[in-house]
């Protein structure tokens, strides 16, 4: 992808090449930056949640949930997942992240190779349920919109629509890719 | 209303840790401390996918793949004008509502394409993005079907959405 473009930027504006890597590194930084004060707030909320115990009863609560979705079976991810999803409903992505990373690490196998519990997360979070869309929202009264609010309906209704298609696709490839492998075995 | 949530869930959570005899602050440094170690070991992987969009989208590819895709676009039910939009949504957040913001003023916030593009907006992520920083503390490297099935329902949410603009 990176090749392509350098490719054809070479022809177009080579000069500009470097100056729009170097600027694009520092609004990663400049991003970085902003994401580690989201982080220090909620993870030092999250280590008072854990630390109550507060984090095991949310999990206990969702845990026929998370174990059916995920097919996972240990207390540890199954809280962090349970706090993830618990972010992700209130519109917290950046809170989300922290929590989702930790559960990845503890579902990491070492293999390689991705398992069913780590791509249906994968999934979830990037087509994750946002019940307020207020970013939107606030662009659209700054450009000066009648009625701004107007999209929380039809937006709610297909973000629902894209949880459910991303769940079902990825147990749809798992069936798939399962028979597959049945199939490979037999001849 | 929802103002009100978070305020009063922390002041729970702070009430509940007295009850439970748990030192609130010393335990709030130390989750806080992970947060920079957290961070240092995502920002090169933030950095590269930044870069490559940066690059992408001053090359013109995206341009050129927007005006190469309007037509199936235009077959499934999406504006051509978000062909760059619908591109751009699963590797850039801050990008693509800089791309939303053209489209309001371009068309008009209330117009039906800015409406589309609003509830594209609001009911995808950044796929990419998400991939990447999840995947980025584990030895992963086979995703397998997780992109491809993400992008698919994104896909399949923007024709509904789309079509929702048009009946409500």
């Amino acid at each position: 992808m990176m090749l392509i473009s350098l490719g054809v930027l070479i022809f177009i504006d080579p000069g500009a090449t470097l100056n729009e890597m170097i600027g694009a590194s520092a609004a990663a930084l400049e991003l970085c930056i902003e994401l580690c004060a989201v982080y220090a707030v909620w993870l030092g909320l999250l280590e008072i949640v854990d630390a109550t115990g507060l984090g095991q009863k949310l999990a206990k609560m969702l845990r026929p949930i998370i174990r059916k979705l995920f097919r996972v079976d240990n207390e540890e991810i199954e809280k962090m997942i349970a706090l993830n999803m618990s972010a992700n409903m209130l519109g917290l992505g950046n809170a989300a992240t922290p929590m989702g990373i930790k559960a990845m690490q503890a579902m990491d196998t070492g293999s390689g190779v991705a398992s069913f519990s780590m791509i249906m997360l994968i999934v979830v979070n990037a087509t994750s349920i946002q019940l307020l869309p207020s970013t939107v929202i606030g662009l659209r009264a700054s450009a000066g919109s009648s009625a701004p609010a107007d999209i929380i309906l039809p937006t709610i209704l297909s973000t629902i629509v894209t949880t459910l298609c991303g769940i079902s696709f990825v147990l749809l490839c798992d069936l798939l890719s399962r028979k597959w492998k049945a199939k490979r075995k037999k001849s | 209303m929802s103002v009100y949530i978070l305020p009063v869930l922390f002041i729970g959570l702070f009430l509940y840790g007295f009850i439970k005899k748990i030192n609130t602050y010393d335990t709030f440094v130390k989750g806080a401390k992970g947060a920079i170690e957290l961070v240092v070991s995502i920002f090169p992987f933030i950095a590269c996918i930044m870069i490559a969009v940066a690059l992408l989208r001053v090359s013109g590819v995206t341009e050129f793949l927007a005006k190469l895709l309007s037509p199936l676009f235009q077959l499934i039910g999406i504006p051509p004008e978000l062909c760059e939009l619908v591109l751009l949504r699963p590797f850039t957040g801050s990008g693509s509502y800089a791309l939303l913001n053209d489209v309001f003023v371009k068309f008009g916030p209330d117009s039906y394409i800015s409406r589309c593009a609003s509830v594209i907006l609001g009911c995808s992520e950044t796929i990419f993005y998400v991939a990447t920083v999840y995947f980025s503390q584990t030895k992963v490297k086979k995703l397998l079907y997780a992109i491809p099935c993400a992008l698919a329902a994104s896909i399949f949410g923007a024709i509904v959405g789309c079509l929702l603009c048009r009946v409500m």
